[in-house]
């Protein structure tokens, strides 16, 4: 079992090298000559104006709230689904409640049209 | 030292060092990206501390959720590229004073506690924690009543989200 | 020598520890070994999804594909990549020059640690940890970070937009991708891939279906491609977060993104193909990989055929279909699957699995019904006659003025 973990670590620490390397060699061998008309960022072939870093919907923001609410939930639900043998139906019968709960999280927003994308 | 000892030191200076940054880089999402390392140094202590579920737990819920959030969060915010401000306010000694002393009496008070001399408990061979976990969390004498209001308690936080932040189309 | 990486990795333990070295040390060293070998296979592997992807949307689309470049073409990612090396590398005007550079490495990185936890043959695997599916559902999270992180420093606004779209299309299908990978932990009672793989007696795509199309699906959409790929939609927002990017920073982007769809795929195979299970294997467990890889593929070109079959689909039906249909659909299923498997206690395994297929079944034609009136309900709505959107006449007027 650590052993595993130690595996993990290494990976993490090698696993950007990887990509990292090959990001190297392009800076020994390509061409590197910017200019100012080469640098400009892409705007369907016109000059870019105003802010770039607009202002975003808040729906965005509204969805992600409810997809952490979902996240934690499911979250919950897997030591349940882990530890299944052990468990009478009765304890079953509780994780499948914790589900309906969820369930009447997501009517909740369905019904008040959080869900329609305007 | 051991080799555990140095890594938990150096996890632990990433951590508190991301920490420092976000409350000091002037640009918000910089800041977002510093908190996300800092979380990441947290779920590597769970990991030091062998407690696998909570490592990844803490990244699928803090970095792959809140921090998401707190991003799209700070892309609602007008004019986040060119924040001009100083980080810092007039009474930054203020609350510099007020954690110096939180910190000191933190300090005085771990200095007297026996906890640190205790050994870690040795856990039986072969037991699966997260089999442990998941029946205390349904089981009558465990923690069902804690996992249902947590369940409740998820309702209430999504309802109020939507509350607060759902404007209604009239 | 039915088994080399372990006699190997045996020998040469026994060999670091004759010059004296810890007992620890040899550990680390043996998964540095260990790490480079398997992201070395894959990287290479990698390569080779160039030329497969290229020559298969060629055939569907009725082309040959590359066939210049070496027999059939074979050649031409290895053209693809010296090229790729050789380009230059634009750093946009006001882009933010280190979360620019590091958001291509982490696109790749994140793939190339879901590896670890691939199990290759009984007793071939990177890391057999017991949350490994928690661990693909959290390195997954930190992909979506380098979207977001490629968009905002790139300074374009397309860029931004697409990664807007993409995380917001990400976060979405987390949620049915973690429900549907409830299913084969809670049949399997563990997270480790071995356990879910040795418990697969028989394969759990004969058991849950229907908890494999939701994983297919939702995997479909975490890797953004079509029809789930408005966050490149071309002809919209020109190519999405990775607008900016030349050269092999692209480069890095694409091996992510292709690699990914052959890292689900083997996870989709794993999880409910049976993995490396396969004729033989207990025996020869080299043949393991062999049996993990055809899976794998045949996946892969599922993914293909859909990828090159759908049109695309607009943001509010990719959020709807997610929110209204697929996670209630996710949660309903695995109701049903935890009480059926309680309630199935003691009954033979020819049951069990009757059982739970006929449940599957019967949860799917009870869909399609549902459907098949939403979809009538809909027809109706969408030819009934609607007021065609004109501008007020003042904008009329202000265009014609500028003509």
């Amino acid at each position: 079992m650590l052993n595993d973990w130690i595996f993990i670590g290494v990976f993490l620490i090698l696993a950007p090298i990887f990509p990292a390397a090959a990001l190297l060699i392009p800076r020994l061998i390509a061409p590197r000559k910017p200019n100012p008309l080469k640098t400009e960022t892409y705007e369907c072939g016109i000059e870019t104006y105003g802010e770039t870093r607009v202002q975003f919907k808040a729906q965005y923001y509204i969805f992600a709230l409810v997809f952490l609410i979902f996240d934690i939930e499911v979250v919950f639900l897997y030591p349940w689904a882990v530890a299944f043998d052990q468990l009478p139906m009765f304890a079953v019968l509780e994780g499948v409640l914790f589900i309906l709960i969820l369930v009447a999280g997501l009517l909740y927003t369905w019904r008040k049209g959080v869900l329609e994308w305007a | 030292m051991t080799v555990f000892q140095a890594i938990f030191l150096v996890v632990a200076v990433v951590t508190l060092g991301g920490a420092v940054m976000v409350v000091t880089v002037r640009n918000l999402i910089h800041a977002a990206l510093w908190l996300i390392l800092s979380l990441f140094g947290v779920a590597v202590m769970y990991g030091l501390l062998s407690a696998p579920f909570f490592t990844v737990i803490q990244v699928v819920i803090y970095i792959g959720a809140i921090a998401i959030l707190m991003i799209f969060a700070i892309m609602l915010t007008r004019r986040v590229a060119q924040e001009p401000g100083s980080s810092v306010n007039k009474g930054w000694w203020m609350a510099g004073l007020m954690s110096l002393v939180l910190f000191t009496a933190l300090v005085w008070m771990f200095s007297t506690w026996s906890g640190f001399q205790t050994t870690l408990p040795q856990l039986p061979e072969g037991i699966d924690t997260i089999k442990v976990l998941g029946t205390a969390l349904v089981s009558p004498d465990g923690y069902v009543i804690p996992f249902e209001i947590a369940s409740v308690l998820l309702l209430a936080a999504l309802i109020g989200a939507v509350v607060v932040a759902w404007e209604r189309k009239t | 020598m039915s088994d080399p990486v372990n006699s190997i990795s045996e020998w040469l333990r026994t060999i670091l520890s004759g010059w004296g070295l810890s007992e620890g040390l040899i550990t680390v060293i043996l998964a540095v070994l260990g790490v480079v070998i398997l992201a070395t296979i894959v990287l290479v592997v990698d390569i080779m999804l160039v030329w497969i992807e290229r020559k298969m949307v060629a055939r569907f689309q009725d082309r040959l594909g590359p066939n210049r470049v070496g027999p059939f073409g074979i050649i031409q990612p290895i053209a693809d990549v010296i090229k790729l090396l050789i380009k230059e590398d634009i750093l946009p005007d006001g882009a933010d020059r280190f979360i620019f550079n590091i958001a291509p490495i982490f696109a790749l990185a994140t793939v190339l640690l879901l590896w670890a936890v691939v199990p290759f043959a009984p007793t071939i695997i990177g890391a057999d940890i017991n949350v490994a599916v928690l661990y693909i559902v959290a390195i997954g999270s930190i992909g979506t970070l380098a979207i977001i992180m490629a968009g905002w420093a790139s300074n374009n606004k397309y860029a931004l937009l697409g990664a807007f779209r993409t995380v917001a299309l990400l976060i979405a299908y987390e949620v049915p991708m973690v429900i549907a990978l409830l299913v084969p932990v809670l049949l399997a009672r563990s997270m480790g891939m071995q356990t879910i793989v040795a418990a697969q007696s028989p394969w759990y795509i004969f058991v849950v279906p229907l908890a494999a199309l939701i994983l297919f699906v939702s995997s479909i959409a975490e890797l953004g491609r079509t029809p789930f790929d408005i966050s490149e939609a071309e002809s919209e927002i020109v190519a999405g977060f990775h607008i900016e990017y030349t050269g092999m920073k692209f480069g890095l982007f694409y091996a992510g993104e292709l690699l990914h769809a052959l890292t689900v795929s083997a996870l989709i195979a794993t999880l409910f193909l049976g993995g490396w299970r396969g004729p033989f294997v207990d025996q020869v467990p080299i043949l393991g990989p062999v049996y993990l890889f055809i899976k794998a593929f045949l996946v892969y070109y599922l993914i293909m055929w859909v990828r090159y079959s759908f049109p695309r689909i607009r943001i509010d039906q990719m959020l709807g279909f997610n929110w209204k249909f697929l996670t209630p659909l996710a949660l309903f299923l695995l109701v049903v699957v935890a009480i059926l498997d309680k309630a199935m206690v003691g009954v033979s395994q020819v049951q069990y699995v009757l059982v739970m297929l006929g449940a599957n079944l019967l949860i799917v034609w009870g869909t399609v019904i549902i459907l098949r009136t939403y979809a009538r309900v809909e027809r109706k709505r969408v030819g009934e006659e609607r007021a065609v959107a004109i501008a007020p006449e003042s904008d009329l007027a202000d265009l014609v003025g500028q003509e």
